[in-house]
């Protein structure tokens, strides 16, 4: 059974019709990627998943109930980081564990576990404006990862890193991702970052946003080990056409 | 654990100094303009007259200055836990905040002068007259600076404790409230310089003791000097509040002192 759905879901902010007809699903322990022109519609959908925003039309379940009754919650990455200025890092990433009920102490055990492999060593007691663009993200990835929730949704976790910092976090998320096998939406611009971690991927069309293709990616993993196959080479090149030719892009 | 942050030595003294030599200048025009002009001093007495004076009559002058500072620290606390409830109650009733909001608005144009005698005419010559007032003229601008703080909250911060199952109270205990800090500094740094004024009219309006009966005592003696006095007392205990509470800034807003760290 899927543990997320969209049906047929369109939603109108003010005068702008944003998302027009949005079907898919996510199973259990699947890696989703939703590949879209800059402004189709990928943030939307995401506000829609947090209840941050109500759609108007088709309907969205979890589990098979709707939406609303959802009590896990998903952990939630946004686009731009969102770290609260006035905490430290360390707070920041307890943060959502808190909120879920922990105390703080556990909640910073649990967190600096994971320091190391994000790079953040050092940093715990900074405050976000003491650091760059790249170690920002990754605090933010890192606040979402640890939450452990059944559904985690990224918006362009990887947009703001360096080539470098991001191919060796994308390896990093890979490996993580095949122990753990957290069922993962990713929002992305990145064709090839798509191919290399997602099992399937949608690509929306330009505003008002429908679904144009639906792609599986059948190369066995780990992907980011090895250099790029034939057929991932084939299926970066036929999303790129789709994205280029196909999303009604007036530019 | 926490680390101590950088700070340039001696940055404070270099930018207190502009301000310190044009007092001190302003001072030292005055002292020599009524030196040479020879006005008298039952008109404008010179500064040092008005030091020696405070010397002079330091007894009385403490003996006064005590009730202000309590008139103005009770009504100043009274008026922020008033302030800080009503913002939170406000904040979460959008319709008790449609129909208390404009009533706040309206204590506000009230004229003091009116008021004031009013409020001691009702409530005595003690201190309750005086807390009151205080109240009454520094409640509404930290509601405000509160409400305002609130409201500036960033909305992506919210959305994101909503998404991870943060309560309506989380997301008020956790962003709004930690968001409106600097705004709610703001608002105190202003109030608390409203509060000393209101404790002295009130006290001139009518009460047994204060630095506003002083005033009121040597006005009607025409002792210029001793108003001075007064007034620099006055002065000095807005400084030190003024000061109080830019030192509590520094230490809760920390963070927000790193701008340039990036
Ligand atoms: N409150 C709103 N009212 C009207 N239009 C809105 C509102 N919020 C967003 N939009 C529009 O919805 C469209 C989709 O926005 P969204 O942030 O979902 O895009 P996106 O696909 O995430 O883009 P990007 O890749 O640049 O992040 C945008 O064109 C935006 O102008
Ligand atoms: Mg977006």
């Amino acid at each position: 059974m899927s543990i997320l759905e969209m049906k047929n879901v369109g939603v109108t902010l003010g005068n702008t019709a944003v998302l027009d007809d949005i079907s898919m699903r996510v199973a259990e322990g699947e890696f989703i990627s939703i590949l879209g022109p800059s402004g189709a519609g990928k943030s939307t959908i995401f506000r829609l998943l947090t209840g941050a925003l109500q759609h108007d039309r088709g309907a969205i379940t979890c589990n098979g109930r709707p939406l609303a009754q959802n009590q896990q919650g998903f952990a939630f990455m946004p686009q731009r980081d969102a770290l609260m200025p006035w905490r430290r890092i360390l707070d920041n990433l307890t943060l959502g564990l808190e909120v879920q009920g922990m105390t703080r102490k556990d909640a910073r055990d649990r967190v600096m576990l994971f320091l190391h492999d994000f790079g953040l060593i050092g940093f715990e007691q900074h405050y976000p404006a003491q650091l760059s663009g790249g170690m920002r993200q990754r605090a933010a990835l890192l606040r979402t990862v640890v939450q452990a929730r059944p559904v985690q949704l990224l918006d362009e976790p990887f947009g703001a890193l360096d080539a470098l910092t991001r191919t060796r976090m994308q390896k990093w998320f890979e490996e993580r991702w095949r122990d753990a096998r957290w069922t993962t939406v990713l929002v992305t611009h990145d064709v090839r970052e798509a191919v290399a971690l997602s099992d399937r991927i949608y690509v929306l069309s330009c505003r008002p946003a429908c679904v144009i293709a639906e792609v599986a990616v059948p190369t066995a993993r780990p992907r980011m080990d090895r250099a790029i196959t034939a057929e991932a080479h084939a299926l970066e090149a036929h999303l790129l056409d789709i994205l280029l030719n196909q999303t009604g892009d007036q530019i | 654990m926490q680390r101590p942050l950088p700070r340039r030595p001696g940055e404070g003294l270099t930018r207190g100094f502009p301000a310190v030599l044009s007092l001190v200048s302003a001072f030292a025009i005055w002292e020599l303009y009524v030196r040479v002009s020879g006005i008298s001093p039952l008109v404008l007495p010179a500064p040092s007259r008005v030091l020696d004076q405070m010397v002079l009559n330091r007894a009385i002058l403490w003996h006064n200055t005590v009730p202000t500072v309590k008139a103005t620290l009770a009504g100043f606390s009274l008026s922020l836990t008033v302030a800080f409830v009503f913002s939170v109650v406000l904040d979460f009733t959008p319709r008790v905040r449609r129909a208390l909001l404009p009533i706040f608005v309206v204590s506000q144009t009230l004229p003091l002068v009116a008021i004031a005698p009013l409020v001691v005419l009702w409530f005595g010559f003690d201190l309750t007259p005086k807390i009151l007032l205080v109240t009454l003229v520094t409640f509404f601008p930290m509601l405000v600076a509160l409400l305002d703080g609130y409201a500036a909250t960033d909305p992506e911060i919210e959305d994101l404790l909503r998404a991870m199952g943060a309560s309506r109270r989380t997301v008020f205990r956790r962003a709004r409230l930690p968001s409106a800090m600097p705004y709610f500094f703001a608002g105190l740094r202003i109030s608390i310089t409203y509060a000393v004024v209101a404790a002295i009219f009130a006290e001139y309006v009518g009460a047994r003791a204060g630095l506003g009966i002083v005033i009121l005592n040597a006005k009607n003696s025409f002792r210029p000097d001793l108003v001075l006095a007064a007034v620099v007392i006055s002065s000095a205990l807005t400084l030190v509040l003024f000061a109080i509470t830019a030192l509590l800034q520094r230490i809760f807003l920390r963070w927000r002192d790193l701008g340039d760290g990036r």
